[in-house]
């Protein structure tokens, strides 16, 4: 798509890109050619001299069992997370999408978490969830249940998964929410003349329809759980007990600022760049495709 | 006031050109109709003279400037979109004085010539009102008060009517042609509209493919079109075209060359007493006219326009088609006009 | 799905009381949050804490606004509102004037412009921290607004946004702007700008909380307390160790920092959903 009508200027569409090219220039390329540059190098122990070691870096960091490790608890959070807030809303967005009076309010009372930053959720669950004085945990502790995710990966896990889906759950519902609204009643009610059940209406018509914003969905819920989390981890549980809650971005900044490892952690952000770029690719693509139907 | 000369006109898109050449003397106070099929090039070269687009080759004058290199804006001229293409965010008011507020006209001056222009448009009840708050009419007459604001040398419209219903245009269409006698301002139109093109022009460039295939006053034209596209073009229904000459006395036509006569140049008559005979095949009964289509014996289509009160040949039967040999126009196998 | 279809008695009563029930588990958090933020210490740390408001409500906000934890709330509301703000104005006017200048005008390196802006996507602070905060300390702007908003006003979806937006107005309103006599800067500000205003706002609401809500770039970079913002800020509240925290403060504390985010959300919520919806084309 181009315009047919355009100025004609010579140094006026510079000057236009100009702020948003320096601020590029200087806080993303710059930084991240360092982060490719500081990857291929490791400092000497007197932090005096750094040395060349090529793909070193690299290997070391998959030879590391942490950092391994680290993939796989991130792995299980996305997914946990991406389940988890999706189908929640989802049921949400379906009973929403029943009702005709009152839904605004519904609506109103649903999308409003969006607005707490993962930072807020992680303070809000872990004051619930506090091992001595948290109410949840106290009811669970009344049924017999001791918690105390400071001690127990499991329920670390748990716990910094249901902060994050927590926050999630209203961005999905509202786009989960237009989606249903989007596909014409004429197609449900031919299938309900044809005596098909609500919930054999939802599985073969409903959801199959709604598949576009599904996908959609599943890849921003993904890059949530990758990116946006940190907040969460870090007031929870810092990645512990025992690194059981330490997913890449959060290793990035242990490694980097608590760690001071320079070298490696420029190498997790290499790694991290690329993981960015196959999902922003993917999320593209599928945009692109979702744009054409 | 201003005239204006085209010459040799040509404009490419990259390697494609698609205007090959046109020459046009406009003189002040005309109003030029431009009209041709679609995508012969009719806008392009409105815009052209507007500034809008650049001249490729050729020489556009405009009064006694050669304008080419101009902004819109220098060039004295004012435009009505065919879209109307209003500011949707201002009022109908600030739609009008826009362009003189960037001329830092002063404001008692942009008030008054606005009220005049709303006056004459009878838009006055809706100057605060936003376009889209008035109907499809309203919105082309606020267009045309904002050319008329700024009290352009020129006034170009690019399929101004085009969006309006049927009733509508004929009435703004009178409304345009009396406006502009008022005003006395040089006017270049575009239309497809061959019944809008002849009502309004004093002369009208007939194009075709990026080329003026003729330039003159719409009757003119009409009785005596230069090329076979012309004859086709203006008139409705369009001219008949036989590959055959019919004319008595006459050998063959050369490969490729035909004949044309208007549907009103026909009449009904006996079978064996007009030029040739046809058969009926079926009548389009307008009101105050009749459309009879019927076919010759050598298989081409004719169309025949009667009177409409005259009673009407039963489909199937035989007609004999009185010609006056002299309203029978000659084409060459390129599709000029020939003498004979 | 059809509200028309299925309509009977328990049906929907049903649908209701899901409803009420889905709502009952997202909004839980909150009450108790604010629940704690009326009662006392005291109440809290003997479990079970009670489940209705306590009359310490101005207590525990007086307290945290004007004590807090290492620096007043007020003082970290106002650093979080002054960068919420620096972000989405500075995103929307960056963006705004790339996304003018890729659309209404051809020069050279456009595209290449257009490209190096959309790889920004690619790269969010979480990803670049170590190096961007190198960047930043060698300018020498930690601890400062700038060094807070700058690196993160750089926006390629903003830039997208408008681009879209643009492309959809019609050329022939840019022609009549062009006969009126308007040049490239005027038909910005008189036409463009005014045309584009419910997507700025939309996009405004979207930034605010984009902004708002940051944690790891100011906790990186703003070491002095008098900078903190309040997401941030909470955080160095919690406890480390076995010291002793005041939850109802702490509690208090997050009652404030979710309120103007919230607050936008819910009072601007047709432009939040527009903005989010188109945010995410
Ligand atoms: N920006 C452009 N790039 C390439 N070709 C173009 C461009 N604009 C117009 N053309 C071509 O130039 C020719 C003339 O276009 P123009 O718009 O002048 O037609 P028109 O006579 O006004 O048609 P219509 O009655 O449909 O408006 C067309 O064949 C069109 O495809
Ligand atoms: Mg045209």
């Amino acid at each position: 798509m181009e315009k047919r009508v355009v100025f004609d200027n010579r140094w006026l569409p510079y000057l236009l890109v100009a702020p948003q090219l320096l601020v590029t220039f200087v806080f993303f390329f710059w930084p991240a050619g360092q982060a490719i540059y500081q990857s291929a190098f490791i400092p000497d122990p007197f932090g005096l001299k750094t040395q060349f070691v090529g793909f070193g870096n690299f290997e070391y960091l998959f030879g590391n069992r942490y950092y391994r490790e680290s993939f796989l608890t991130t792995a299980v959070f996305s997914v946990l997370v991406t389940i988890s807030a999706m189908s929640f809303a989802l049921w949400l967005a379906v009973l929403a999408d029943r009702v005709i009076k009152g839904s605004s309010a519904y609506r109103t009372l649903l999308i409003w978490p969006y607005a707490v930053a993962p930072a807020i959720a992680g303070v809000l669950w872990l004051f619930m969830f506090n091992p001595f004085t948290g109410i949840i945990a106290w009811m669970l502790s009344q049924m017999g249940y001791v918690w105390n995710h400071n001690l127990d990966g499991g329920q670390a896990m748990a716990l910094v998964v249901a902060a994050s889906a927590w926050k999630q759950i209203s961005y999905n519902f509202l786009f989960f929410l237009a989606g249903l609204q989007a596909i014409p009643k004429s197609v449900i009610e031919a299938a309900a003349i044809d005596g098909a059940s609500f919930w054999r209406r939802f599985w073969t018509i409903v959801f199959p329809l709604l598949s576009p914003t599904t996908f959609f969905l599943l890849v921003v819920n993904i890059i949530y759980a990758f990116f946006d989390t940190f907040g969460v981890i870090h007031t929870i549980t810092q990645g512990g007990p025992q690194q059981s809650t330490t997913i890449l971005v959060y290793k990035v900044f242990a490694d980097g600022f608590v760690g001071q490892d320079l070298g490696s952690s420029a190498a997790q952000s290499v790694v991290l760049l690329v993981l960015v770029g196959i999902l922003t690719v993917v999320q593209f693509r599928f945009i692109e495709r979702r744009v054409h139907y | 006031m201003a005239e204006i000369k085209l010459e040799a006109i040509r404009k490419s898109y990259g390697r494609t050109e698609v205007i090959h050449g046109i020459d046009a003397e406009i003189s002040d106070g005309e109003f030029i109709v431009i009209v041709g099929p679609s995508g012969c090039g009719k806008s392009t070269l409105l815009r052209m003279v507007a500034g809008l687009e650049t001249i490729t080759s050729g020489d556009i004058h405009i009064g006694d400037r050669v304008v080419n290199k101009l902004e819109p804006r220098e060039r004295d001229i004012a435009m009505v979109f065919q879209n109307y293409a209003l500011y949707p965010h201002m009022s109908v008011f600030d739609n009008m004085a826009y362009g003189l507020k960037i001329a830092n006209v002063p404001k008692p001056e942009i008030a008054s010539r606005v009220a005049e222009a709303a006056r004459m448009l009878e838009l006055e009840p809706y100057l605060d009102r936003k376009p889209r708050q008035l109907s499809g009419g309203q919105r082309q007459r606020v267009a045309m008060g904002r050319a008329i604001v700024r009290k352009p040398a020129v006034f170009l419209f690019d399929e101004p009517l085009s969006n309006l219903d049927a009733k509508l245009r004929v009435q703004m269409r009178l409304e345009i042609k009396a406006l502009q006698r008022k005003l006395g301002v040089t006017a270049l139109y575009v239309t497809h509209d061959q019944v809008e093109a002849m009502t309004l022009a004093d002369r009208m460039i007939v194009m075709n493919a990026g080329v003026a295939e003729q330039v003159g006053a719409p009757l003119d034209v009409y009785a005596n079109p230069a090329t076979l596209f012309v004859a086709g073009f203006i008139g409705s229904p369009p001219m008949n075209v036989l590959s055959h000459d019919v004319r008595p006395g006459r050998g063959p036509l050369d490969a490729g060359a035909v004949i044309g006569i208007r549907p009103e140049h026909i009449d009904l008559a006996a079978p064996g007493t007009g030029l040739l005979d046809a058969d009926v095949a079926f009548c389009e009964p307008l009101g105050a006219e009749t459309l009879v289509h019927c076919v010759t014996a050598a298989g081409d289509k004719i169309v025949v326009r009667i009177d409409g009160e005259v009673s009407l040949p039963a489909d199937g039967s035989r007609v004999g088609l009185a010609i006056d040999p002299a309203r029978i126009l000659a084409f060459n196998a390129e599709g000029k006009r020939t003498a004979d | 799905m059809s509200g028309m279809v299925e309509k009977r008695g328990v049906g929907t009563w049903l649908t209701h009381a899901g409803l009420i029930f889905g709502i009952a588990v997202i909004c839980f958090p909150i009450w108790i949050a604010f629940v704690a933020s009326t009662v006392t210490q005291d109440d809290l740390i003997r479990p079970p804490m009670p489940l209705l408001p306590g009359p310490h409500f101005f207590d525990n906000y007086l307290e945290a606004l004007l004590t807090g934890g290492v620096a007043p709330v007020w003082q970290m509301l106002l650093n979080s509102l002054v960068m919420a703000l620096g972000i989405t104005i500075g995103k929307i006017i960056i963006s705004l004037l790339s996304a003018y200048a890729i659309v209404y005008f051809r020069f050279r390196f456009r595209m290449l412009f257009f490209w190096l802006i959309f790889m920004t996507l690619m790269l969010p602070v979480e990803v670049r921290i170590v190096p961007t905060y190198e960047v930043v300390a060698s300018l020498g702007l930690l601890n400062s607004y700038t060094g807070l908003i700058l690196p993160l006003i750089a926006s390629a979806t903003a830039t997208f946004l408008f681009r879209q937006l643009f492309m959809t107005i019609p050329d022939e309103l840019t022609e009549a702007a062009r006969v009126d006599g308007a040049g490239p800067i005027r038909f910005f500000i008189d036409i463009l700008l005014p045309m584009s205003r419910t997507n700025i706002a939309a996009l405004f609401v979207i930034l605010f909380i984009y902004g708002w809500n940051q944690y790891l770039w100011p906790l990186l970079i703003t070491t002095e307390p008098s900078m903190n913002t309040v997401i941030m800020g909470i955080k160095q509240m919690l406890p480390t160790g076995d010291q002793t925290v005041e939850w109802p403060v702490i509690m208090a504390t997050a009652m404030l920092a979710m309120l103007p985010p919230v607050l936008v959300v819910i009072g601007m919520q047709k432009l939040f959903v527009k903005g989010l919806v188109e945010s995410e084309k």
